[in-house]
């Protein structure tokens, strides 16, 4: 598949914020109000930023970004829908614990269920991002039960990693933090070096003979056009199998580079946060390139790719 | 709506004869010409009399070399690629603005050009690469079985089938309702043993294709000559046989000779 850039903008920005919020939630349910107004207030800006630079680059690769509010009405059906209304109702949500946690709105009693409500609709919408990948039949790599998994513990991660950074600057380091990042970010290469196992190992489930319906030996021979369609361009994508080693090795290192920096900012000084974010960020961009890279849609036996 | 209906008062569709189709593209620039100016106009095309032409086509035309199992030669099958109008198609309710839709009374998938915001997610839904993003138009593009043809009031009653089917010359292409045991499409399907494409992945396909046809190619030649009855005819056919038979010998020999000589 296409690794479109807004996609992996937003998928990766979007969780890195949910992930943020979430535990911003949770800090909040567990500690009452924030323990000062401009830490509560720049953690909530860094993490409904993210969200919001997500969906708007999310709505980039429409066609017609004016109708994106339709989005929300086929939620009976559809998991792009139900993302796009998860996503909608988290802002007031948020908004309203944001208010409280702060101290804005003096309203204490409320702080521990908003935070657990914004929590919750923060891992409501990220299930549902998943969801839209995992629910395509169409493409085995993708149809995986630990595509979720991988979805939710990404976002996590990443927040977590940049509530440890911001708590950093603000001299809010807690050594909690760095137990969930660590406990967060070791999840998340343990369940991505499963999961690449195990997409390795799955066989193919379609040839060419069994998409056209014409036998087991049966190979292209003319394509029906002389330059690629939007077919090839959209789901042709494929990316070299030594390139895609050499990136799964990258996500592998950063991620350990992240539990390392985690560990420094314990025991040598905490800025080392900052780098346990960059790196956690950047494992989560190259990881999400090469969901899409790696992700091998059917349609392509019907042009010349063998198996899928 | 995307939810699907729970049935279909029709099931229209089309039937593909990979015996018959010749690979033409008749079908293919029909379709072009007819939908680039009906309802799903425009069918964009992007430099299309450069080097690298790209365009919106909803009909496309493979073909594959087929080899059967315990013979060294292969054949070639053409075979033509469009949206299969499925029972329970997964494009229509990954479709999260509700502009595509199955239709109730005939069956046939359609999208709302009005309401199309351009995601793209029903084409990563469909196996069959049925779906294809106009790029310029920002919406996305599908075979709607000429659903401005088959119901026109204006047309000829022969016209009112889908313009692909109008322009095979081969009548590798039948239009009909699929879900009618006893139409002429059914039958066909009955008696050719006609098949659904990737059954397997569930999404019920109407189009039906019908397999090619077993091959009969035992090459015959010319039988020999029935043995001479001494006549003066069959005196001057034997001479004209010896004398071509050794041109060809000595033909063969020269051949062996210029081999001889590239090799050396």
């Amino acid at each position: 598949m296409n690794p479109a850039y807004s996609v992996i903008l937003f998928t990766t920005a979007s969780g890195a914020g949910y992930g943020l919020l979430a535990l911003l939630g949770l800090v909040g349910f567990n500690h009452g109000q924030a323990s000062s107004l401009a830490f509560g207030l720049t953690s909530l800006v860094i993490a409904l930023g993210l969200i919001t630079i997500g969906l708007l680059s999310s709505t980039f690769h429409l066609g017609h970004p004016e109708r994106a509010w339709r989005a929300l009405s086929q939620w009976r059906s559809s998991w792009l829908s139900r993302e796009g209304v998860a996503a909608v109702l988290t802002y007031p949500v948020a908004l309203a614990f944001g208010a409280a946690w702060t101290g804005v709105i003096d309203a204490p009693q409320w702080i521990g269920p908003l935070g657990i409500a914004t929590a919750i609709m923060c891992a409501v919408t990220v299930f549902c991002t998943g969801m839209i990948y995992a629910s395509l039949q169409t493409i085995p790599q993708w149809r995986h039960r630990l595509t979720v998994p991988v979805y939710l513990v990404f976002g996590f991660a990443t927040g977590v990693s940049l509530l440890t950074a911001i708590a950093t600057v603000f001299g809010r380091f807690q050594v909690f933090q760095v137990i969930l990042a660590v406990l967060l970010v070791a999840a998340t290469l343990v369940l991505k070096f499963f999961y690449w196992r195990s997409i390795d190992a799955t066989p193919a489930r379609f040839t060419t003979g069994d998409a056209t319906g014409l036998g087991k030996d049966v190979r292209q021979w003319e394509v029906p056009h002389t330059n690629v369609n939007f077919i090839q361009k959209e789901m042709g994508f494929v990316v070299a199998r030594r390139h895609a080693e050499k990136l799964r090795r990258m996500v592998l290192i950063l991620l350990t580079l992240a539990i390392v920096a985690a560990l420094l900012s314990h025991f040598v000084m905490p800025w080392f946060s900052f780098v346990m974010a960059a790196a956690s960020l950047a494992a989560a961009v190259t990881e999400r390139w090469l969901f899409f890279a790696e992700a091998k849609h059917v349609v392509n036996l019907f042009y010349g790719s063998t198996a899928t | 709506m995307t939810s699907l209906p729970t049935s279909t008062a029709k099931k229209l569709g089309l039937v593909i004869d990979l015996d018959t189709c010749v690979g033409c593209q008749a079908c293919a620039t029909s379709c072009k010409e007819w939908n680039t100016q009906g309802v799903s106009a425009p069918l964009s095309d992007d430099k299309p009399r450069s080097a690298e032409p790209m365009g919106t086509w909803l009909n496309r035309i493979h073909g594959y070399e087929v080899r059967e199992e315990g013979r060294d030669d292969a054949r070639i099958v053409h075979f033509p690629r469009s949206c299969l109008h499925c029972e329970t198609p997964a494009c229509v309710t990954v479709c999260p603005t509700g502009a595509s839709y199955k239709r109730a009374e005939d069956g046939i998938v359609l999208v709302n050009p009005e309401t199309c915001i351009g995601c793209k997610l029903c084409s990563w839904a469909c196996p069959y690469g049925a779906r294809e993003y106009d790029y310029p138009t920002g919406v996305m593009k599908k075979c709607t079985l000429c659903v401005d043809r088959i119901y026109n009031q204006n047309f000829e009653p022969e016209d009112r089938i889908p313009a692909c089917v109008k322009a095979c010359p081969t009548g590798a292409r039948s239009f009909g309702d699929l879900g009618d045991a006893n139409s002429a499409v059914s039958q066909l399907v009955k008696e050719r043993g006609g098949y659904d494409l990737l059954s397997e992945m569930g999404y019920k396909p109407t189009n039906k294709y019908l397999p090619p046809r077993a091959r009969r190619d035992h090459v015959t030649f010319a039988e020999p000559l029935p043995k001479s009855d001494g006549s003066a005819m069959d005196r001057l056919f034997a001479w004209a046989d010896k004398l071509m038979t050794t041109a060809k010998a000595s033909a063969k020999a020269n051949e062996a000779d210029n081999a001889d000589k590239l090799e050396g």
